[in-house]
């Protein structure tokens, strides 16, 4: 027999074995993307599943009888704007009695407790309103808006609801008479934090982190390119050089709470700075974006070819004119994307913001960069932590509203970098 | 308001680049050669008016605050007794401040409302202060320079020193970041350690930081072990590893070998949205969906999972790391020289062989290196605990009890109120500078393994 | 033992007339769009040596890395024409690059050795073929790839120490000691003496003198010196086309095509 022969017979042999471990191998590396696909689609099916409540609103529309008894224009803005709501939602329902005190607060509780201040507005903004009847369509409270959106079954045992019969019975009747409407809720996006899941909005959040984001732009923009420039063009190859290297990538993988723990004990310790304000944030996102853009501006500027740096050199151009004369420009979309990627890292991030708290209950919008707020990832903490039921949705929704901001600016990045990134 | 001294350095500056490269044109109209030509004349000014002032407004912001309080401390009629603490006249500025902006709880006392008006007077006045010597700094630094000029300036070598310095301090920034933490780290650490025994704290093996402790008290119950911690911390981090770095690698391993050109243009940024997701995000998917569905399988099988199990945050932190392996890994084994996969292949080797053989051992230091990275970010990684974690501190092995880390309790001990006296607070401190720590350790490593692979192969 | 070392003799005298081992008809190559190779056929004898020659982007390479099916890794690669090797077309479904690749052998330009041992390097092929029955025929298998690839004596005591840490003479060898531990029926050699430096290159040549008495050895070359040292026959290609084909000493002496004489007096290059 000719050793070739056995070679042949040997590997023939071999193959069918050989040929099903590729093929296990193959299926395990699928079977593990897929799992990351899965749950990747489990957390968005998830959040939309319960979010996509939160962006409508349950209304209720009353004929609303400004009654002179109740609400005087002298005592103006106190009223009792309550009572005259009850009272036009008794007129609705029939058969309600609202002689007991009981059932005026069970009657008055469909409505959300934002409703008397927005008939109190209206009012107090032209006070002639006092002694007609007016149009008034305002948001019904949480377990109400929770029925019409289906999340309370009434078929389920009458304990284990949060609205009895009578209660849902009402509704019905509301609906029955065409009283109840379910817009889009802006309220999402132009109301501040609540207590009442119903009137609980984003506002202050998104202006939160507005602010943060451009306090951490306006830091971490300027400072990271300038540090990457003098790394990559400027300084000389030693010891300190190496240090700041090592120094910079570490930073980029310290733990963001010790930023936090970083800002709470110099920013608010040892400079006063005030806690919750989305100055102090943006100061400390900007300190973690800081890593991120340098080592995207070095890339980037690594990128641009030796021949433009030796050619305008060779024209006599000094170091520093070559870097902003010629290589940053060329740079510039590969920094402008990875700062956007930074950025959006930033926007996203969560525990230093709360360690300065930003975590803060704040019923009002911030008005500056000074004054306490909340960021979009601390008010999804909020939210989560909160247990009443509206919060789950609201929390879900408010998490679309972040990750459609993150996904936007990604794809900007990424349009950038497929656009104007010129490949040598 | 805080803007203002920001807009008026930048007008000073551009006054100082018009007036000098107004000079400078005008000469060299009238035929004098110069040095450098106009605009560097120019940028030398502004950049000189630029930087002493922007330092002068930096210096002043940060300072400001820390003397008027200062000050306002000094003018408080002394407290009553020596009893009262640090702690109680922190409370009493805070009241001053609240007073100062405008809120008013009840009818405060008359000295309160009289040190409330003198904060603020003494901010409106450190604030005009600040614009007038920003002025007069702008103005006496230009004039300096508007004398200076002459035609035989080297106003581009000036600038371009200046300019050197500016993006030098940039760097120093990073530095001083790591300095900043260091200090503060150490600072708080140290003030802990007075109160809190170091072997105490490294050995004990009870963690009760919430309990309210009696001033002799603290030393003596032993509330302060963060064993249990750290062990819980461990449990978290290995549960994320187990899910994280097979799935991830033969996620990688498939992406590199046996994948379309297709599939990998549409699989790896699905993949890199999965590591674009904010952490809060999974740790509300990890209340919401995770932990629940973990309760009913176990329920299934007769085991009691606890409510908030290590397991369930283990694997959605788990879900995190694996988009960062898997990225990670592929690069790692896309830099193996196309050789060597030409050189399996033409022996004979099929696929599977060619990459457990022989690209996955070249490729070995640089997936470790970026293993290590994974591990520091499980240790670090907060939001995902905070929410899905316990917060009581239990020692146990068991991944399907509750357990804390030690970020958990950074975030719990610092949130609510956080004066700088309290053992608990100082706790949080204690337990950053020991997170610091071992993740710097890992990161170095990881970094320099890394970076020796790239070597290899470059 | 199979490596009698028997001193090779004149590798002219031996190249009689056989049926031939490898035999291509019509191939032609694309990548994407471009045809990089134009209707080539050849018929390699067995026990002999046969160098393609020509000027770089000629497709000499390309069509070397049809015969062990090479160029099925590059995706944009098509390649159609017949090839047989023993008379079995090569392209048939039924054939396994797999099986193919251990028949037919193959060394690269730039020596590749893997980050393994050199004990490892070699027994990788018969490990994964299985081809040894235990430790000791695996040893056996090494020890003769290593004698036959002259590198032997060089290594013998340091057969756990890194591939890669070898020179790059002795990282060629190795290589090729690798190459024909899977006991090949035809090694593939692509421009192996390129990355080399003389000395090495002298010894990479006399080995192929010696494994030409068991081995169909077909080699790239842009060196025509080696050509003539080594080859028993020399294909020239220009262009993407098969010029000229005959024995090597034909084809230096009395060039039939005016490109292949334009080529070796330097003309073309």
């Amino acid at each position: 027999m000719t050793p070739q022969l056995t070679t042949l017979d040997r590997v023939q042999a071999s193959l069918g074995r050989r040929r099903r471990k590729e093929r296990l191998l193959r299926a395990s590396g699928l079977l593990a993307i897929l799992f990351a696909f899965a749950m990747l689609g489990a957390l968005f099916l998830s959040l939309i599943s319960t979010g996509h409540s939160a962006f409508v609103q349950t209304h209720a529309t009353l004929e609303v009888y400004v009654d002179p008894d109740e609400i005087r224009e002298d005592r103006l803005p106190r009223g009792g704007f309550d009572e005259v709501l009850v009272a036009a939602l008794g007129r609705a329902l029939d058969g309600v009695a609202l002689d007991e005190r009981s059932t005026r607060r069970r009657v008055g509780a469909i409505l959300s407790n934002g409703a008397q201040f927005q008939l109190r507005d209206r009012v107090a903004a032209d006070p002639s309103l006092i002694g007609q009847t007016i149009t008034l369509t305002v948001p019904v409270s949480d377990p109400y808006d929770q029925l019409n959106k289906g999340a309370i079954d009434p078929d389920t045992p009458e304990a284990n609801r949060r609205l009895d019969d009578d209660q849902i019975a009402m509704f019905t009747q509301l609906q029955a008479a065409g009283l109840i409407s379910t817009p889009l809720n802006w309220g999402l996006l132009v109301n501040a934090d609540s207590r009442f899941p119903e009137l609980a909005g984003l506002k202050g959040a998104l202006i939160g982190s507005a602010w943060a984001l451009i306090v951490c732009f306006l830091i971490s923009f300027p400072l990271g390119i300038g540090a990457a420039i003098y790394l990559e063009e400027l300084a000389p190859r030693n010891r300190f050089s190496t240090l700041i290297e090592v120094n910079i990538n570490n930073l980029a993988a310290v733990p963001s709470v010790v930023y936090g723990l970083l800002a709470l004990s110099v920013f608010i310790g040892w400079f006063g700075l005030p806690r919750s304000a989305p100055l102090v944030g943006g100061m400390t996102l900007a300190l973690m974006t800081m890593p991120t853009i340098i080592i995207a501006t070095r890339a980037a500027l690594k990128a641009v070819p030796a021949s433009i740096r030796e050619a305008a050199l060779g024209l006599g151009a000094s170091r520093q004119q070559v870097v902003f004369g010629h290589v940053l420009p060329l740079a510039m979309p590969g920094i402008l994307t990875g700062t956007i990627i930074g950025l959006a890292q930033a926007l996203g991030e969560t525990a230093p913001l709360l360690l300065i708290g930003m975590n803060a209950f704040i019923t009002s919008a911030p008005d500056g960069p000074l004054s306490s707020a909340t960021a979009l990832p601390t008010q999804i903490f909020i939210w989560a932590d909160s247990p009443e039921r509206g919060f789950a949705s609201r929390t879900s929704a408010a998490i679309l509203v972040l990750l459609g901001f993150l996904i936007t600016m990604n794809a900007v990045a990424v349009f950038l970098r497929n656009k104007l990134e010129r490949k040598w | 308001m805080t803007l203002l001294p920001f807009v008026l350095l930048l007008v000073g500056a551009m006054l100082a680049y018009a007036v000098n490269h107004r000079a400078a044109a005008s000469l060299r109209s009238g035929g004098a050669r110069l040095h450098s030509s106009p605009q560097y004349h120019g940028l030398f000014a502004a950049l000189t008016v630029l930087t002493s002032a922007l330092l002068l407004a930096l210096v002043w912001l940060a300072l400001d605050d820390v003397i008027i309080d200062h000050l306002i401390r000094r003018s408080l009629p002394p407290p009553d007794g020596d009893a009262a603490s640090a702690g109680a006249m922190d409370l009493v500025m805070a009241e001053i401040h609240s007073l100062a902006r405008g809120q008013t709880f009840g009818t405060p006392e008359p000295w309160k409302q009289k040190a409330a008006d003198r904060l603020t007077a003494f901010r409106t006045g450190s604030a005009v202060a600040l614009l007038v010597s920003l002025t007069c700094l702008s103005i006496g630094v230009l004039t300096l320079r508007r004398r200076r000029f002459t035609p035989e300036l080297r106003a581009r070598q000036g600038s371009e020193r200046l300019t050197h310095a500016v993006m030098f301090a940039c760097c120093a920034v990073a530095l001083l970041t790591t300095a900043g933490i260091v200090a503060a780290l150490l600072f708080e650490t140290a003030k802990f350690l007075q109160k809190v025994p170091l072997s105490e704290f490294l050995f004990g093996l009870n963690w009760e930081p919430q309990i309210p402790i009696r001033e002799d008290q603290v030393a003596a119950s032993g509330a302060f072990g963060w064993t249990p911690v750290l062990v819980g911390t461990l449990v978290v981090t290995v549960v994320a590893l187990v899910v994280a770095v097979p799935t991830g690698l033969f996620a990688a391993i498939y992406l590199n070998e046996f994948a379309h050109r297709r599939f990998k243009r549409v699989a790896k940024p699905v993949l890199e949205v999965l590591a674009g997701v904010p952490t809060v995000v999974y740790g509300f998917f990890a209340i919401l969906v995770i932990s629940p569905a973990m309760r009913r399988l176990g329920d299934a099988l007769g085991l009691d999972v606890a409510p908030n199990s290590a397991l369930a945050a283990g694997l959605v932190m788990g879900v995190m790391l694996i988009p960062f392996i898997t990225s990670f890994a592929d690069d790692a084994l896309s830099a193996v020289p196309q050789a060597l996969r030409d050189g399996a292949l033409a022996l004979g080797s099929t696929r599977a062989e060619t990459m457990l053989k022989v690209l996955f051992p070249a490729a070995l230091p640089g997936i470790v290196g970026g293993v290590l990275l994974a591990v520091s970010r499980a240790i670090g990684e907060t939001m995902i605990v905070v929410m899905a974690a316990g917060l009581i501190a239990r020692l146990t092995l068991n991944p399907l009890d509750s357990v804390t880390t030690v970020t958990v309790q950074i975030v719990t001990l610092l949130i609510g109120d956080t004066a700088f006296d309290n053992p608990k607070t100082l706790a949080a401190f204690a337990l950053g500078t020991m997170l610091f720590l071992v993740t710097l350790m890992i990161n170095i490593l990881a970094i320099r393994v890394v970076q020796k692979y790239r070597e290899t192969y470059d | 033992m199979l490596d009698s070392m028997a001193p090779a003799p004149d590798m002219r005298a031996t190249a009689a007339p056989r049926a031939p081992k490898i035999d291509a008809r019509g191939v032609n190559v694309h990548y994407g769009e471009t045809q990089a190779l134009h209707d080539v056929s050849i018929a390699i004898p067995d026990r002999s040596v046969t160098a393609f020659i020509g000027p770089s982007g000629c497709g000499k390479s390309t069509f070397l890395r049809c015969f062990n099916r090479m160029n099925d890794t590059i995706p944009s690669c098509r390649v159609s024409g017949g090839i047989t090797l023993e008379g079995e077309d090569i392209f048939d479904p039924r054939i396994d690059p797999v099986q193919l690749r251990a028949r037919v052998g193959m060394v690269f330009q730039k020596p590749n050795p893997f980050s393994k041992s050199i004990f490892d390097n070699v027994a990788y092929g018969p490990r994964i073929h299985g081809l040894a029955q235990g430790r000791d025929e695996l040893a056996d298998i090494v020890e003769t790839a290593l004698r036959k690839a002259a590198l032997w004596d060089e290594v013998k005591d340091r057969l756990t120490a890194p591939g890669t840490g070898l020179s790059g003479g002795q990282q060629q060898r190795l290589c090729i000691a690798r190459a024909i531990a899977t006991r090949p029926e035809v090694l593939l050699m692509d421009e192996p003496c390129s990355a080399l430096d003389p000395i090495a290159t002298a010894q990479i040549e006399e080995l192929i003198a010696e494994l030409s008495s068991r081995f169909s050895i077909v080699i790239v070359t842009h060196s025509m010196q080696q050509a003539a040292r080594v080859s028993h026959r020399t294909a020239f290609f220009h262009l993407g086309h098969m010029v000229e084909l005959g024995d090597t000493d034909a084809v230096f002496t009395n060039p039939r095509d005016p490109r292949t004489e334009a080529y070796i007096t330097g003309r073309i290059g």
